[in-house]
């Protein structure tokens, strides 16, 4: 069986969405920030794979600009889940609903 | 059945199995773990499809750095498992969740198969790397001349994160300090 890029496609595509069903069955707010790195990273890897597949490697310097805004977006996010606890005792996301209608 | 698709079946199966575990350990602690594991296996294949600085960068950078600051959150917090949540959601609502991560997936594939995949690249360790495609130097010579602007702009933007997670997480408490200090003073 020949590798081919589809098949690295299809592995960046299932891990999208096993950070999608993570994101939407998740009941912590960190396993909540943890699929959204998930999916980042699936996107990260079909970047890779095309720029293999057509050989310009601009691919390579957008996903070093994603894995930095990845980076910023943790430490940001996580320093609010932090407040967050502290003010509410909790980080279960069903009990920030202040925002619902 | 070569050394190359070998590595990609261990890789791959790995890489998912790993996600999969991570959003479904009740316990903050084993997810982190099954996310390294996962994230040191999409490093693996993004050395095979040449990206060798960028898989250096991966491991470095998420499982390194990244995941360490979770697991830091998680043991700040003292997060144990499922007893620091409420119930979980009907089974329902659960299955319509799963329900619509399969027809993203099923979409998307559907995508990719249809579309522009055509011709075929050598792909993997062994294949022969092309005008040093991936290397240190090469990802250099873009960041530093077509994306200098965008590769600047990253150091406001880690300062403002650096900044922005020191003010979220800082404790109130400063203000009634300086409150008390004052009336220390004046009494």
């Amino acid at each position: 069986m020949e590798l081919s890029i589809t098949a690295y496609i299809i592995v960046a595509v299932v891990l999208f969405a096993i950070g999608t069903i993570g994101v939407l069955i998740s009941r912590n707010i960190i396993m909540l920030f943890m699929s959204v790195e998930l999916m980042l990273n699936a996107a990260n890897l079909v970047l890779i794979a095309f720029s293999l597949k057509l050989n310009i490697m601009d691919g390579h310097a957008f996903v070093f600009l994603i894995l930095t805004v990845a980076a910023a977006e943790a430490a940001v996010g996580l320093g609010m889940v932090i407040n967050l606890y502290r003010n509410r005792e909790t980080i279960n996301i069903d009990r920030f609903n202040l925002l619902k209608w | 059945m070569n050394l190359d698709f070998a590595i990609f079946i261990v890789s791959a199966l790995l890489a998912v199995s790993g996600a999969a575990l991570m959003i479904t350990l009740k316990n903050p602690v084993l997810a982190v773990m099954s996310m390294i594991v996962s994230l040191v296996a999409q490093a693996v294949l993004y050395i095979q499809l040449g990206a060798l600085f960028i898989g250096a960068v991966l491991i470095i950078v998420y499982s390194g750095a990244i995941m360490v600051l979770f697991l830091f959150v998680i043991m700040l917090l003292n997060l144990r498992g499922a007893e620091d949540l409420g119930k979980q959601s009907s089974p329902v609502k659960l299955s319509l969740k799963f329900l619509f991560g399969l027809i993203l997936f099923v979409e998307l594939v559907f995508i990719i198969k249809t579309g522009f995949m055509h011709g075929n690249v050598e792909v993997g360790v062994l294949a022969e790397s092309v005008n040093n495609f991936g290397s240190v130097a090469e990802v250099a010579k873009l960041l530093f001349t077509k994306y200098l602007y965008p590769f600047e702009l990253t150091s406001i933007l880690l300062l403002a994160a650096i900044v922005g997670a020191v003010v979220m997480s800082k404790r109130d408490d400063a203000e009634t300090d300086t409150i008390s200090d004052n009336n220390e003073v004046q009494s």
